[in-house]
């Protein structure tokens, strides 16, 4: 049985799944309930001045038939009083003495902070996470997302927070920057302990085709918001290897955005998380997801051989170069296996509009063909193609050579002119821009359609022969 | 088996028709069109007759333009509705769906439809309109969807267009010739109500047009006459015993349980004569109505029968029995059926053999004879030069549906000796377009 405990930076969890500061870690109710189900720690929804949130507040975006792949909120902090939250904060800490309770913090002056440290270390906290994420309502004062944005002004708060704190803190980062490196070192050079990400991005998720309103609709108006949800894990998993990769940053992360299942958590982990952090798919779902997550890792952590969380933490970053640390000599082409291929062609039309027109339509079947020559092996087809295994990308260099850009530019043969051989050289073949017209009404198209194109067709080949 | 109980009032009657393809809730229809591939030149449109773009109206259906779907469907096909219930989904579109190749269930493509053009008739919305009057009319003989549909597509050319029709209702066989449980007459109906509230064409019920003289008051009034006509009734066996009592022709027993529902009196013990889709009808329905047995017999073996397969699960679902390689040679009793004499056959090099001495009475009290509609030679003849081929079906250009008497047009059963309603409605709409090419100067 592989160990799933970790020691978060001194934060000691019997797994690494959190529950993100949200509304799921909204009470002692809510957190006592989700370590029952499983859940190895929570993030106290951030505690700090009084707020007043508004209704609605939430925003979906659905992709087809599925709810909620992006989800944004323009929640403020918690709403209620701080007397009830740390007598709640008491009681969990009583009852799950073994489970990590982190409460996260937002106030403004230095001595509102010493305050409210002094307050959470006293109920009980295992530590405390800084927001300096929230991209709505609170940075409007200076606080959450403003302060994220600010590396100086982020370190001179943890350096307040040091000052009396005597439990890990946590820094929680803002995605609304360009480099999140930047607050990542400021975090550390005012001495926190680890760090958190990420918060929630500024986003719009959608706007109101009847109200002229964006998403979600208070009275007629709406605000942006932030985002989360399954849509953001790709941003989160960047931002998580670029903490993890730099040299200057070197603290503990703990990964947070789009996680849903154990994969989504391996991926965070692999780039150098070290404790994972949900909500969307919580607050969708509710706290019982927790049993797949736990039960997916620990097989995958068997059946890989980890024993524990430390022996996977960051197992991708070597393998996440700079593009001109890529091997250039490297070439893959498209191969269609033909038995499994449904006929669909969507392989074709991506390629023909949307590529390198290096696929064609045969006659007598729907099997299209690879145009092995036109084929710069983008990848584009086996992306599209609704069949497992269907395309696959075949190595077609024989492996001995191996140069990259740098290399390429160390030793002075960066090109001159545009001449590579994987875009066909000088005077490649492509298709003639005139061949392109009427090419799309080969098409089925139904009744009054064909008949429509079928007269544009004909008038424009009477425009072309005049021109002529 | 006796599966069924007979119906005896219309909720009962309606409970054993239940729809086999039930209208879709708006979930159920995010969720399947969420599956279309959106497949280039995509097969599923090839299949169908009417070649409606199936993935455009399925992906318009997704993004909540459903609308925009039924526009979609109804430009190439005026029965959208009705299709998309009563088509042999599994043998057109979906049989064609890239899915089937992955062993994955199609796309329900005909049930879809259905959603989308519901809404559309329900709410009445105005996606159609009359074309600019161009001062001509055409005269159409026949309200089934030959004829309407030709109506309908006349109608958006500027068309002045009066339908003649002998029966009370429109629609033809959709509402008098398919089975219950694949769409309602109400269904069937509002459909029509929707078509002639956004086209505007007149249609004139308990019209048959019968003589010579009806037919030279059409050919001097209109510029051109279309004929929707169908096929005729039942065509008789030629057995002896046939005009007992009880012994049916399936259309008109299909047609007696579209009017009266439950008040249509069936056997206890039913024989049903064919091996065709009109046979698998016939077995199906008597089942629900309460049959106690129903039996299929067929001259030839199970593999050769026309009936679609689906169509032959369908009956076997509700209990139907099979006899196969038997001739009926006489239908037996006393005034009423009592049974049919068969004598077993055998098919050799294609052809069906009788095995001497093989003869045996199969007790019943009821017969439905699905041996194929005949031809309507009577007042085919009454046109001058329309020539029939040797299957009594109307000669006609392929492309423009122009009889050998140019003033006649013809689409439909009448013309391709009997299909479905999709072809009927695709043929008469490119047959509209051909009135409209020669009346116009020219094909
Ligand atoms: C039992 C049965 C079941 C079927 N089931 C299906 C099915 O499930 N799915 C499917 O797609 N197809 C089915 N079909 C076939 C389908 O109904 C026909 O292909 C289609 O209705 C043909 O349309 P039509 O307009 O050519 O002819 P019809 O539907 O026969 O319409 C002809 C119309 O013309 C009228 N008419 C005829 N002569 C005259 C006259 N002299 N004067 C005035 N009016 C006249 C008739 O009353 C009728 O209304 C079935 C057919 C039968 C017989
Ligand atoms: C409704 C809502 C309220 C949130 N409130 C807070 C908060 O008070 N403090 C905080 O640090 N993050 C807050 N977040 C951000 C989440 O903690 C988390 O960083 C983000 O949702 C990304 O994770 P996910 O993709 O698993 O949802 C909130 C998120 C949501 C959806
Ligand atoms: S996308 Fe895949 S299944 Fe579709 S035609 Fe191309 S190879 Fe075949
Ligand atoms: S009309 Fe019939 S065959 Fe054509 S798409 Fe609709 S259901 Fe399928
Ligand atoms: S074949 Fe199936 S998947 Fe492809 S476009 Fe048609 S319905 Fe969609």
């Amino acid at each position: 049985m592989p160990d799933l405990s970790i020691n978060f930076a001194g934060i000691k969890s019997p797994n690494p799944f959190w529950l993100a500061s949200a509304p799921p870690t909204n009470s002692g109710y809510q957190v006592m309930k989700a370590f029952d189900a499983g859940w190895g720690g929570a993030v106290w929804k951030t505690l700090g001045v009084p707020v007043v949130n508004v209704s609605s507040r939430y925003g979906g975006v659905n992709y087809r038939d599925k709810r909620l792949v992006g989800f944004n909120n323009i929640e403020l902090i918690s709403d209620r009083p701080l007397s009830d939250n740390l007598r709640e904060i008491e009681e969990v800490k009583k009852r799950f003495p073994h489970h990590a309770v982190i409460a996260s913090l937002m106030v403004q002056s230095r001595q509102e902070w010493h305050d409210i440290v002094r307050d959470v270390q006293n109920a009980g906290s295992d530590g405390i996470e800084l927001n300096f994420g929230c991209p709505h309502g609170m940075c409007e004062r200076g606080m959450g997302s403003a302060v994220g944005q600010e590396p100086e002004v982020l370190q001179t708060i943890v350096e307040w927070v040091m000052e009396v704190a005597k439990i890990p803190v946590i820094v929680k980062l803002t995605p609304n920057i360009s480099d999140i490196t930047e607050p990542a070192m400021a975090a550390r050079r005012g001495g926190a302990d680890a760090i958190s990400l990420i918060n929630t991005i500024q986003s719009i998720v959608g706007v109101d085709l009847d109200l002229f309103a964006p998403y979600p609709i208070v009275d007629g108006k709406g605000s942006n918001g932030g985002y989360c949800g399954p849509a953001v894990k790709p941003i989160a998993l960047n931002m998580v290897k670029n903490c993890a990769q730099h040299p200057e940053v070197q603290l503990p992360i703990s990964g947070i955005g789009g996680i849903e299942n154990w994969r989504d958590a391996v991926e965070h982990i692999l780039l150098g998380a070290s404790s994972v952090q949900v909500c969307t798919a919580a607050m969708h779902f509710g706290f019982g997801i927790i049993r797949e997550m736990t039960s997916g890792l620990e097989q995958y952590m068997t059946d890989k051989g980890f024993h524990t969380i430390y022996d996977m933490v960051g197992k991708a970053l070597p393998n996440v170069k700079h593009w001109e640390d890529l091997n250039l000599k490297y070439k893959v082409t498209a191969h269609i296996n033909e038995d499994k291929c449904i006929g669909c062609q969507l392989c074709y039309t991506a390629c023909e509009d949307g590529a390198h027109q290096a696929i064609q339509l045969q006659e007598g079947t729907r099997v299209p063909e690879i145009i092995d020559e036109n084929c710069v092996g983008c990848n584009l087809c086996s992306l599209v193609c609704p069949v497992e295994q269907c395309i696959t990308m075949e190595r077609r260099d024989d492996g001995t050579e191996h140069l990259t850009w740098k290399e390429r530019t160390t030793a002075g043969t960066i090109p001159t002119e545009f001449n590579d051989e994987r875009a066909g050289g000088r005077h490649h073949w492509v298709p003639e821009p005139a061949a392109a017209l009427g090419k799309e009404q080969h098409k089925t198209l139904p009744g009054k359609a064909r008949q429509y194109a079928r007269a544009d067709a004909a008038a424009l080949q009477a425009t072309a022969a005049s021109s002529e | 088996m006796a599966e069924y109980k007979t119906p005896t009032s219309e909720p009962e009657f309606h409970a054993n028709f239940a729809q086999i393809k039930p209208r879709m809730n708006k979930s159920e229809a995010l969720f399947e069109s969420s599956r279309c591939l959106f497949c280039f030149d995509a097969p599923c449109i090839k299949a169908c007759p009417s070649g409606i773009d199936i993935p455009q109206f399925i992906r318009q259906i997704n993004t909540g333009n459903t609308t925009g779907a039924a526009r979609t469907i109804y430009e190439a096909n005026y029965f959208g509705n009705a299709c998309g219930k009563v088509c042999p989904t599994e043998v057109l579109c979906e049989g064609a769906c890239v899915y089937n190749l992955q062993d994955v269930k199609p796309i329900e493509i005909g049930r879809l439809q259905s959603f989308a053009t519901r809404e559309a008739i329900e709410q009445n919305k105005p996606l159609f309109g009359p074309g600019p009057a161009n001062g001509r009319k055409v005269a159409i003989i026949g309200a089934g969807p030959a004829g309407i549909s030709a109506a309908c597509e006349l109608r958006s050319l500027g068309y002045e267009v009066d339908v003649f029709e002998a029966k009370s209702q429109p629609s033809g066989l959709t509402v008098y010739g398919v089975a219950p449980y694949k769409i309602t007459n109400e269904e069937v109906l509002a459909e029509m109500t929707y078509l002639e509230n956004q086209f505007g064409f007149r249609v004139q019920y308990n019209q048959p047009i019968a003589s010579r003289r009806e037919l030279e008051a059409l050919e001097e009034s209109y510029d051109a006459i279309f004929l929707g006509i169908g096929l005729g009734a039942t065509n008789p066996l030629l057995l002896p015993g046939e005009e007992r009592n009880n012994c049916v022709g399936a259309v008109e027993f299909i047609e007696q349980l579209r009017v009266q529902h439950h008040r249509t009196a069936v056997g206890r013990k039913v024989i049903v004569l064919g091996g065709g889709n009109t046979a698998m009808d016939a077995a199906s329905e008597s089942a629900r109505m309460g049959a106690e047995d129903v039996i299929l017999a067929y001259r030839r073996g199970k593999e050769e029968m026309g009936a679609y397969e689906f169509e032959y699960d369908l009956a076997k679902g509700v209990g139907v029995k099979g006899l196969f390689n038997v001739a009926p040679v006489e239908i037996v009793g006393n005034g009423k059926v009592e049974g049919v004499r068969f004598i077993r056959t055998a098919t050799l090099h294609g052809q069906v053999q009788v095995v001497p001495g093989s003869e045996f009475v199969e007790p019943c009290d009821m017969v439905i004879k699905a041996t194929g509609q005949a031809k309507q030679t009577q007042l085919l003849s009454l046109i001058p030069g329309l020539q029939v081929d040797n299957k009594g079906r109307i000669v006609a250009d392929e492309r423009t549906g122009q009889t050998t008497n140019p003033k006649y047009f013809t689409s439909g059963d009448a013309r391709n000796g009997g299909a479905e309603v999709v072809n009927a409605a695709a043929e008469a709409k490119a047959t509209a377009r051909g009135i409209h090419a020669f009346l116009s100067g020219g094909f």
